[in-house]
């Protein structure tokens, strides 16, 4: 066996491509909202338990996202009871319902780990004033929630 | 036990995809087929019974003149890989295509294919040797197998002791791969798991060998 790569490709328009696109592209989902790192999600996940199906909603900071196409994952760092709460979700699973971006925030990195050193006040983000179009809308509804930081417990 | 099928293809990579209860299962995508079968070979004929597949499409000067005369007369194109496997010939015939509806979600396949080369390696990679003491006076020899055995008996090394060497770059075949899904519109398949090679290399796909038979059927 082995040998050399045998380009199945050839017609223009898949040149391009991942080869695993061809999986991936008709599975990603198109309607969750763009939102970055800083941003303050409500996310709604699907929980199944004993036969049956409820959402539960986890609020808190994007902190990072992580990978590309199918594999994008994202977590959201909230403090609950003073204690500090991560959880990573697959950014094209299922189990999301829903996320609502809640606020933009306005931050200089794409990983926000520094925030994990931080309570309080100190781990305040300040707010993007020009959000992108898309959720520009939603967001201004919730201009309260400057902090961002501090979510109410679900 | 049903009859082994088997199909050529090429690692296109790897990814995940979720199932209808919100599983994530790692898949790897293999572009197989479609293969013409271009010989039978038959127990009164040749001793053994195989089916041979060609796959991959050439360009017809990097395929040699009796290799072509063989190619043509089972109406199949220019062909990279030509492989063969062992199965009951009676229904191929040469000319015939075989593409990846063969298998379906929930069989069970094994993948054969040559495994990505690391070149010579010490005992630590290859084997998965501890090496020696990071300190306490090991001086140039902490990624050293150690003692490869005793002196004046037996005087000499062991058989099969384990060495460093050659690692990958060797024929692998990795078992009982579960299909995922299927899809002889573009020719894909997605098995369960890790398949040998790097993206883009040949990978053989036949039917599992040693499939315990209650696990076969599940859709």
């Amino acid at each position: 066996m082995g040998g050399r790569i045998t380009l199945f490709f050839r017609n223009p328009g898949q040149l391009r491509m991942n080869k695993t696109d061809l999986i991936e592209k008709p599975r990603l989902r198109d309607d969750l909202p763009d939102f970055r790192p800083g941003d303050t999600l409500r996310v709604h996940v699907r929980v199944a338990e004993a036969g049956r199906e409820r959402i539960q909603v986890f609020q808190g900071v994007v902190i990072r996202r992580q990978n590309g196409g199918l594999r994008e994952t994202f977590t959201v760092r909230k403090v609950s009871f003073g204690v500090g709460v991560e959880r990573t979700f697959p950014l094209h699973s299922p189990t999301i319902s829903k996320i609502e971006v809640m606020t933009h925030g306005r931050v200089r990195r794409a990983k926000l780990y520094y925030l994990r050193e931080r309570r309080g006040k100190r781990a305040r983000i300040r707010e993007r004033r020009e959000p992108r179009d898309s959720v520009a809308a939603r967001a201004g509804g919730s201009a309260h929630d400057d902090q961002g930081e501090q979510p109410e417990q679900a | 036990m049903a009859e082994t099928k088997g199909i050529l293809g090429t690692k296109l990579g790897m990814t995940q995809i979720f199932t209808d209860d919100s599983r994530a299962v790692p898949v790897t995508v293999i572009q197989a087929g479609p293969c013409v079968v271009t010989q039978v070979k038959t127990k009164e004929r040749d001793g053994y019974e195989a089916v041979q597949l060609a796959y991959g499409r050439a360009r017809k000067r990097e395929v040699s003149k009796p290799m072509a005369g063989h190619l043509k007369a089972a109406g199949a194109q220019p062909s990279l890989h030509l492989i063969e496997f062992r199965t009951d010939a009676g229904g191929y015939q040469p000319g015939q295509k075989i593409t990846v509806d063969i298998f379906q979600p929930g069989d069970r396949t094994d993948v054969v294919g040559v495994s990505k080369g690391k070149g010579f390696a010490g005992v630590m990679k290859r084997h998965n040797f501890a090496g020696l003491g990071a300190s306490h006076g090991t001086e140039r020899k902490h990624r050293s197998p150690g003692s490869v055995g005793a002196c004046a008996t037996p005087s000499r090394v062991f058989k099969g002791m384990r060495m460093a060497g050659q690692m990958g770059n060797a024929r692998v075949t990795v078992l009982n791969l579960e299909v995922v899904e299927s899809d002889p519109e573009r020719n894909l398949l997605l098995l369960r798991g890790a398949v040998p090679g790097p993206t883009g290399a040949l990978v053989m796909i036949r039917s599992s060998i040693k499939t315990v038979a209650d696990s076969r059927k599940q859709p």
